[in-house]
């Protein structure tokens, strides 16, 4: 099984994705570069890490999504293979197309940099099938332009076809506006596509994966990835 | 390009260029000629306060730079000490006050920017940025704006180029009504055999220059850095820069993979005085010279003139020499990192920077004149006036406390004791994996990877105290800074200051900035502790208005093993409370003299370096024998405050605590007398005794004083009630009061 963590100029928590499946995880993991075609027909799984791709001056993940290396995972992703992109990922794959929505400024019109609360809303998707249903996850988020937003017609969809996996919630798991960090539509905080193979989610799960920490709380999203590609489940 | 040296030289453009007209004669009796008009602008800069050092010098001297793990000490881009296991962190602090005053966002943004370069130029990964940040009264028309900002330009600068923010302080104060200070410190990691210093030698050896193009912003930054500010600093905004934090990024990624190589040979940055600083600098160190040609120079624009295109400070550049015959490697990895980069020039044996611009030589000038040659000035000094009428406080003159609890309340509203996660939310303080202690306790602390230690890192001044009285001042700022790091569970080894002072050439002044010195350097002697890089910032005054003295000091810590990290609230009910220190009635310099009493005054508490020695002692030997469940200073605010903040900082919960002292002291003396070397602890109630005998052992003063637990915060003294406050209560008000002012 082979991970691939994708550098963009300007992403900035590559080497943390890396050390987490790298160190915590002992996966075999290369760096992909931006720039040239590489074949990822290598990989089982691409991340997308956070950070400020290209600069992000223009909407964060703007310039990112006409890089030579996203042609190949769009092309990757829409063959059924495997995309997790965090924060700034998760930015590239809404302007790549490979989910739907956009990402937005906090509604706070700052960067927030805390640990906060995010309930498990969807436990059949090969990213999140290890935990429990309404588990209550204290995971870090770190971003300036993290406020989903979705019409209603796209929210319904999402909804209808069970595709978000993760929402900002109280310590007791209410999903409530008290609890929304960024003024996220129907607080959401992660959504996978509909053929599951792609999630995207701004907090970082690789924040809290560490055993350096006592919260490892971010553990289970990989191990989810991982155990779906053992089995062979996802296709 | 227009070269404009014929431009003629009179006393009033001398003057403009911030040259004295006993320094103009110096440059022409020292160069055997009159300098033109670009070599007028280079003296200008480099020659200034901010490059030059030319006040401070002297004095500087007294400061200990040397010790067995020191491996860079002062002069340097930054200072270096090893950290054992083949690793060494390299750190330094540095200050953009002026440009932040003027441009807040991209002053503050920039001196992120300054700082970082400073640290990966030494070949170091950048895994740390603090900053210590002071603003004029919370309530004054200006204040919000600035604060506002200068934490969106760090939090902007910093997050992007994905070194985090780990900790810092935040001080309002009226002194800075009219200049505030944007300290930024920097720490990075590297191999210590594989340290890189600004050389340039080798003769025939290329320059290189990359990273951004050169424009015409900031031309003159350092000059303006050197001035006082009046009614036009308003107008000064063209000569602050504009930060490119992206850019930066690519420089951090594309440098530490250059310097994977073994054909670099020096390299720096372009900071203040920019490609002239650097190019001088360069060949100063190395006793060479470069020969570099102009045109060669990648611009945003066409037609600067050689003068402009040497003194601009446009960000996010660098200067390096490597071995010749590389160039076509060096160049493609740029390439790779879509960074402009170009052959300017190349390393000469004459000890002589000769500068072409389209092979016509406009400036020729003896390195070292200009690299050393600015006056060694040893300023007058003169104790000032003002001392006469503040130094002292009766405390007869003090009433007695009516309701103490209101008291509590209203210090724990003060923005300067007023929890700060306002401030450092915006920061990304998590990225890079490292942070294991968060902001909110008294020192942050870094993992180091691939080994068992961590790091430990706090910045502190007490400026009122400085202002009060700046020999004690300056060593309670490092006493301070140390016991921050010991109640982290780490042990002080390095330190790096910035001296933020008014103007030098007022003797009051220079006597504040001698006194600090002076303090500070017995302090750091007498801790061990080697002061390997720092900065100075003078004029920080306006219209005859100066700042208090701030000599702000970072200390870095080592913790050999990161278990030994310990935070400062509260953990578990029927813990314990203890206080390691005496407490005596100090009230001068306080926060509850200037909050309570609206009066700045008296003598800062007296601080005894040996009691502040044997306090560390006990508290790390506490912790390192995994005892201590909490550990946290007592400073501004007191005792009261300090067994507030234990009770409040838990991240998830709150928690109460019931103490009980007898004492015969004045009871608001016993709450929020600032005495010094004193360290509030919690501990299991099994390990009393352990640790009552170990104090007894060490003769450090200790007692226990009370127990975790409840929903209140209960001071009793002398068996009767003092203090009875709801826990959740006084959160809010700690947790809400930064924000109401500047949010």
């Amino acid at each position: 099984m082979k991970c691939g963590v994708v550098v963009f100029p300007g992403s900035n928590c590559d080497h943390d994705c890396f050390h987490i499946l790298k160190h915590v995880f002992k996966l075999d993991t290369e760096w992909i570069w931006h720039k040239g075609d590489v074949d990822l027909s290598q990989f089982d799984l691409i991340v997308l890490p956070g950070g400020y791709s290209y600069g992000d001056y223009l909407r964060a993940g703007a310039i990112a999504q006409f890089s030579s290396i996203m042609k190949e995972v769009v092309r990757f992703a829409n063959s059924g293979r495997m995309v997790l992109g965090i924060c700034n990922g998760f930015q590239v794959l809404l302007e790549a197309g490979l989910l739907p929505g956009a990402l937005i400024q906090n509604h706070t019109q700052k960067f927030i940099c805390k640990t906060v609360t995010v309930r498990v809303e969807n436990i059949f998707t090969p990213f999140s099938s290890e935990y429990i249903k309404k588990t209550v996850l204290a995971i870090p988020i770190a971003h300036h332009q993290g406020s989903y937003f979705i019409g209603p017609d796209g929210l319904s969809k999402l909804i209808d076809n069970q595709l978000v996996v993760f929402r900002y919630c109280g310590p007791e798991g209410e999903v409530t506006d008290l609890y929304n960090p960024n003024g996220s539509v129907d607080n959401i905080a992660g959504i996978v596509s509909e053929n599951k193979n792609v999630m995207g989610l701004m907090p970082h799960p690789e924040r809290c994966a560490d055993p350096a920490w006592s919260n490892l709380d971010g553990q289970l999203i990989f191990k989810s990835a991982i155990k779906s590609l053992e089995s062979g489940a996802l296709l | 390009m227009k070269n404009n040296n014929s431009i003629e030289i009179t006393p009033d453009l001398v003057r403009q260029h911030g040259l004295t007209l006993e320094e103009f004669s110096r440059i022409e009796d020292l160069l055997g000629r009159e300098p033109n008009f670009t070599e007028l602008g280079i003296f200008s800069v480099m020659w200034s306060e901010h490059c030059s050092y030319k006040s401070s010098r002297y004095y500087l001297r007294k400061l200990p730079t040397t010790g067995p793990r020191v491996l860079q000490g002062p002069g340097e881009n930054a200072g270096v000490v090893d950290i054992g296991d083949g690793v060494a962190v390299v750190f330094k602090i540095e200050s953009h006050n002026h440009p932040s005053f003027i441009e807040p966002r991209q002053g503050a943004a920039t001196g992120v920017g300054g700082i970082l370069r400073d640290i990966f130029t030494m070949g170091a990964r950048p895994i740390a940025l603090m900053n210590s940040l002071r603003f004029g009264a919370p309530d004054h028309l200006r204040t919000r704006f600035l604060v506002n900002g200068v934490v969106e330009g760090i939090s902007n600068y910093g997050n992007c180029t994905g070194v985090p923010t780990v900790g810092g302080e935040i001080y309002f104060d009226p002194c800075y009504n009219g200049n505030i200070l944007v300290n930024v410190f920097c720490l990075g990691l590297i191999p210590s055999d594989k340290i890189f210093l600004g050389n340039a030698s080798g003769v025939g050896n290329p320059v290189i220059y990359f990273g951004s193009k050169t424009g015409r912003d900031g031309i003159h930054g350092a000059s303006m850095a050197s001035s006082e500010f009046d009614e036009s600093s308003e107008e000064k905004r063209p000569t602050v820069q504009v930060g490119d934090p992206f850019a930066e990024k690519l420089l951090i990624e594309a440098c530490l993979e250059l310097m994977k190589e073994d054909w670099v040979v020096g390299i720096q940055d372009m900071g203040a005085a920019g490609l002239t600083c650097s190019t001088f600098e360069m060949a100063g160190r190395a006793g060479t010279g470069i020969d570099l040609e102009l045109s060669k120079v990648p611009t945003r624009e066409a037609g600067m003139t050689p003068y402009e295109t040497l003194l601009s400070e446009s960000q996010e550049r660098m200067l390096v020499v490597i071995r010749k015959g590389m160039e076509e490697e060096a160049l493609a990895l740029f390439d790779k990192w879509d960074l402009d980069a170009a052959i300017v020039g190349e390393v000469t044996d004459t000890p002589m920077v000769r500068i072409f611009e389209q092979g016509t030589l406009v400036v020729n000038l003896p390195v070292e004149l200009v690299v050393d040659g600015a006056l060694d000035l040893k300023r007058p000094t003169k104790k000032p006036k003002y001392l006469a009428k503040v130094d002292h406080v009766s405390l007869d003159s003090i009433s007695e406390l009516e309701s103490p609890g209101e008291v509590l309340k209203k210090l724990l509203s003060s923005p300067n004791i007023a929890k700060k996660h306002w401030v450092y939310e915006q920061f990304d303080h998590m990225v890079r994996l490292n942070t294991l202690g968060l902001p909110g306790s008294d020192a942050a602390v870094l993992r180091v990877k691939g080994s068992k230690k961590a790091l430990a890192l706090s910045v502190d001044c007490n400026s009122r105290y400085c202002y009060l009285n700046p020999f004690y001042g300056a060593q309670i700022a490092v006493a301070e800074c140390v016991r921050n790091i010991t109640c982290s569970g780490g042990e002080a080894i390095g330190l790096t200051n910035c001296l933020n002072f008014g103007n030098p050439e007022n003797p009051e002044i220079m006597w504040q900035f001698e006194q600090a010195v002076s303090g500070m350097g017995e302090a750091c002697k007498f801790f061990d502790i080697p002061v390997v890089s720092g900065n100075v910032s003078l004029y920080n005054e306006t219209l005859g208005e100066a700042i208090y003295p701030t000599p702000t000091v970072a200390v870095v810590g080592l913790l050999e093993d990161r278990s030994f990290h310990t935070t400062q609230w509260f953990k578990e009910d029927e813990s314990l409370i203890g206080l390691i220190g005496i407490t005596l009635e100090e009230f001068g310099a306080s926060e509850y003299l200037r909050v309570v009493h609206d009066r700045v005054e008296g003598q800062p508490p007296h601080l005894d370096l040996r009691l502040a020695q044997s306090v560390n002692k006990l508290c790390l030997e506490l912790i390192q024998k995994n005892v201590l469940a909490s550990a946290h200073d007592c400073s501004e605010g007191g005792l009261a405050v300090a067994i507030a903040e234990s009770c409040m900082s838990h991240p998830l919960k709150a928690k109460g605590a019931t103490i009980n002292i007898d004492s015969t002291i004045r009871n608001d003396a016993l709450l929020f007398s600032e005495s010094q070397s004193r360290i509030l602890i919690s501990f299991l109630a099994k390990d009393r005794l352990a640790i009552e005998e170990m104090a007894e052992t060490m003769k450090v003063p200790f007692a226990v004083m009370g127990k975790v637990g409840g929903d209140s915060l209960v001071v009793n003294i002398n068996g009767k009630e003092f203090v009875r406050e709801d826990i959740s209560c006084l959160k809010q008000l700690w947790s809400g009061a930064l924000e109401a002012y500047v949010g």
